[in-house]
């Protein structure tokens, strides 16, 4: 059960009020008329899916809906960080 | 090994059961073998197993970095059904089907596999209308299947509450009688002696550490307990942890890996003689031979390794069969767990060649691996003897997220997710 500090709300909140939307800072291809099957497949399939730290966008869903970033631990679940959208981990696996 | 039989069991029970052979070997590995699995779950020993007993490679071994079964074998519902509703999907679970009726037989195990029919139940219009599409087309693949309205559901399950009074009421289901459950680690079991049997070597903890590559192309693995161990061919059974077997070797799949609890229930008497699953309300149910309330749902929603979920996903997943079951509420809960499950974009596995030479992985059931198992092993072992897919495993690619040919299983078939 995650307790997750929404940086926006600046509040603590359970869990329940928030949803995972998957791995962050997978940039949009800068030249997507000219991307091939495999650069697309890349971008919009294919994930690193580590065992360990994690970087992944959560929205706070039935708070105040916007999304923001979470540096966590896959195995412990441990939360390492969490900041906003447009910013650079801080917690970085290597 | 020594075949099982009724008579067997009398034999012993004269020397007090004390001489039963070991029901498989504790070899050490040797430096090189044909095929390496990674993994020793169901569908790794079933590869193992089909690769002895279809194509004549023994010289396997199969290393598992904990014990036999051990993973998801351990930890899912035991549902074993085949009424998918694309082609792809529905030949490979079908396939699977049919090598689930003959299985006990084939092994000399008893898999206990019961085919006490599965509902997958439908509560809006929309529901229904998927309903009659899927049953329609398993029933043009030759898979068994029947629409139920609300009345013939009520006959076939009394305890639940199909009445109009309910928040998401009952308006059918589709009823796939040949589905039904299995004895989940008898499974990994079978499969483990009858391999065993044909000369496989079975190494528990040992963990692989690393793919060893050469110009492009597995060579072996590198193994914590037991150092180097070369392979002609490697096939990764690894499930969640999927993800991390592909870094090994240099490569991304796309796979997500989820936590997938389910949960059991005090031991109780006869009461629930069929499979009751709901996408909508979203949970499943059915009841072990042992008494025990099976209980099951969705995925937690974020990426994990620890095998272990969230409570919000147990109070959803009780609250939606205790709305079909009300009589259930006052059923006390007895054993919670996570297995971790790897999620494919499409619900739909990967069963494939991947970018480095002779290196294949066999992953991505998500949350529905279970009844693939003699299916996912015989077309994946078909897939190493041979080095290029098997028929039924062609569409199952993982190069299919290339050219966008995905078969989406997700929302459209039976899947419960």
């Amino acid at each position: 059960m995650f307790y997750i500090y929404c940086p926006h709300c600046e509040e603590h909140r359970e869990e329940e009020e928030f949803h995972a939307s998957g791995e962050a800072h997978i940039a949009r291809p800068l030249d997507p008329d000219n991307c091939t099957d495999e650069e697309w497949a890349q971008f919009l399939y294919f994930r690193s899916n580590p065992r360990g730290i994690h970087h992944e966008l959560w929205v706070h869903a039935v708070g105040c809906r916007k999304f923001f970033n979470i540096t966590r631990d896959t195995q412990t679940y441990e939360i390492k960080e969490i900041y906003k959208i447009g910013q650079q981990p801080t917690v970085t696996a290597e | 090994m020594q075949k099982y039989s009724g008579f067997g069991l009398l034999k012993h029970a004269l020397s007090h059961h004390e001489n039963w052979q070991r029901v498989w070997r504790n070899p050490q590995p040797k430096k090189k073998y044909d095929v390496i699995i990674v993994g020793g779950g169901g569908h790794g020993l079933a590869t193992a197993y089909y690769l002895a007993k279809e194509h004549g490679i023994t010289n396997v071994a199969v290393l598992e970095k904990g014990y036999l079964g051990g993973g998801n074998t351990a930890r899912n519902t035991t549902i074993v059904r085949s009424n998918y509703l694309w082609d792809e999907a529905a030949h490979l679970y079908e396939h699977a089907m049919k090598l689930w009726e003959g299985l006990s037989q084939d092994l000399n195990y008893n898999v206990m596999f019961s085919q006490r029919g599965v509902l997958n139940l439908g509560h809006t219009l929309q529901d229904m209308r998927d309903i009659e599409r899927r049953v329609n087309a398993n029933r043009l693949n030759g898979i068994d299947g029947e629409v139920l309205d609300a009345k013939q559901v009520q006959e076939i399950v009394p305890i639940m509450d199909c009445s109009e009074n309910t928040r998401y009421p009952v308006m059918g289901a589709s009823w796939q009688p040949r589905a039904g459950v299995a004895r989940h680690d008898a499974v990994a079991w079978g499969f483990a002696r009858a391999a065993d049997a044909l000369g496989v070597d079975l190494i528990q903890q040992c963990e692989v550490i690393d793919i060893l590559t050469e110009d492009g192309a597995a060579i072996g693995v590198e193994t914590k307990q037991h150092g180097v161990i070369k392979a002609d061919r490697i096939g990764c059974v690894t499930a969640g942890n999927s993800g991390v077997m592909a870094k090994m070797a240099g490569f991304k799949l796309p796979l997500e890996s989820h936590p997938l609890q389910a949960l059991v229930s005090e031991p109780i008497k006869p009461i629930l003689d069929t499979v009751v699953m709901s996408n909508h309300v979203h949970g499943y149910v059915s009841q072990s031979d042992k008494g025990d309330l099976v209980i099951g749902a969705g995925i937690d929603g974020y990426n994990g390794y620890g095998q272990r979920g969230s409570y919000p996903t147990i109070e959803h997943t009780v609250q939606a069969i205790v709305e079909l079951f009300p009589m259930f509420s006052r059923v006390r809960m007895n054993r919670q767990w996570g297995g971790i499950v790897d999620t494919c974009p499409d619900a739909c596995p990967i069963i494939s060649d991947t970018p480095v030479e002779n290196l294949f992985f066999n992953c991505g059931w998500g949350t529905g691996g279970f009844k693939a198992t003699p299916g996912s092993g015989h077309v994946f072992a078909a897939t190493l003897a041979r080095g290029e897919a098997h028929e039924l495993a062609k569409p199952f690619s993982m190069f299919r997220f290339h050219d966008g040919s995905l078969i989406d299983e997700h929302g459209a078939a039976g899947v419960a997710h």
